[in-house]
């Protein structure tokens, strides 16, 4: 029982880190679409 | 009417899914299989390559943004796919150990995951590439749900016939994304697909029969049997042949291309007729594997042709 919730422990935080990345991506995607566009891209 | 405040236990049709276990949390690899990512390769191949021949200019960055947009929209596809029709992919061997007939992901988490990256994809192209893009990607994903998965796919043997037409429209959404429209490029490409897709999946549907069968799928095989099977995939693959071809009498291609599809041409011909001539299963698994590299190469020498164009 321990030892499964230990494993869901780790798949959430797994997960958190997949959607921190995904969030960062994101951030680092639409600052780039500004710039381009802004630029008359 | 159904409650749809809790869309993770409504069931849909006489194979409703099997009862959700015990919720364990969907583990990563989970939301990228529902994504169903080898499908997406060739969407976002096709896409790219459509985007990449088109006259005109985009600047890189907003490129890859339409060539993402175009990924994670097929993905969205997927995973709504994936959600509405878990109870036959629990059926069928092939699905079978897909994260939602396995009980790995909640169907709402699916939908929830699956209708935010529509509605995202479609919203950043729009906002960054252009509107024309944008709506056809959101055409492509309702079509794709709407038409194929809830209307067509459990009602009559030409669902992938109609249906396959959401997996031609990605190289015309690469074209309106440099564009801004859609010329005769873009619909020739779209043709080819949509004739590629028939025999595609009836040479997979003729040795997965059984499964389909089982599952209340009516696919071509199951509901007409082999033989008319082979006969209709035999004839799209000649029908095949002069559409690959008109890229080359439009002027979007040339003899580079002009070489690679006659000579895929006649072997995807071949293959449909030693197809027509088995009584067993290995010349459709054969075909099924060569349709899939036909697709890639037809679109990579399109687009070794256009690189050549440029260059000399």
């Amino acid at each position: 029982m321990a030892e499964t919730q230990n494993e869901r422990q780790r798949t959430l935080k797994a997960r958190n880190r997949a959607l921190l990345l995904v969030l960062l991506a994101l951030v680092a995607l639409f600052y780039a679409i500004a710039i381009v566009r802004m630029s008359g891209g | 009417m159904a409650d749809l405040s809790d869309l993770s236990t409504v069931s849909i049709g006489p194979l409703a899914a099997p009862a959700a276990k015990a919720p364990a949390a969907a583990a990563v690899a989970d939301y990228i299989a529902i994504l169903k990512p080898r499908v997406m390769s060739l969407v976002v191949f096709t896409g790219a390559v459509g985007l990449a021949v088109a006259p005109g200019h985009l600047h890189p960055v907003l490129a890859v943004v339409a060539v993402l947009c175009i990924a994670v929209g097929a993905g969205a596809s997927g995973a709504i796919n994936m959600w509405y029709d878990r109870d036959i992919d629990a059926v069928m061997r092939r699905t079978a150990a897909r994260p939602l007939p396995s009980g790995r992901m909640l169907p709402g988490e699916a939908l929830g995951f699956g209708a935010v990256l529509a509605v995202g994809s479609v919203a950043v192209m729009g906002l960054a590439v252009n509107w024309v893009a944008a709506e056809l990607l959101a055409l492509t994903i309702a079509f794709y749900v709407f038409v194929y998965t809830v209307w067509l796919k459990r009602r009559t043997p030409q669902n992938i016939v109609i249906g396959g037409a959401a997996g031609a429209f990605p190289p015309m959404i690469g074209w309106a994304a440099v564009t801004g429209g859609i010329g005769w490029g873009a619909v020739i490409l779209f043709a080819i697909i949509f004739f590629w897709t028939p025999p595609h999946f009836w040479a997979l549907s003729l040795y997965r029969s059984q499964d389909y069968a089982a599952a209340g799928v009516p696919m071509l095989p199951v509901v007409a049997g082999p033989r008319e099977t082979k006969r209709q995939m035999l004839l799209y693959t000649i029908v095949l042949f002069p559409v690959a071809l008109a890229p080359c009498l439009l002027g979007l291609a040339g003899p580079i291309y002009g070489a690679a599809a006659t000579l895929l041409g006649l072997v995807f011909i071949g293959a449909a007729l030693q197809v027509w001539r088995d009584d067993g299963q290995m010349a459709a698994r054969r075909m099924f594997g060569f349709s899939l590299l036909y697709l890639f190469l037809i679109f990579s020498a399109l687009l070794a042709d256009h690189i050549a164009g440029a260059m000399l």
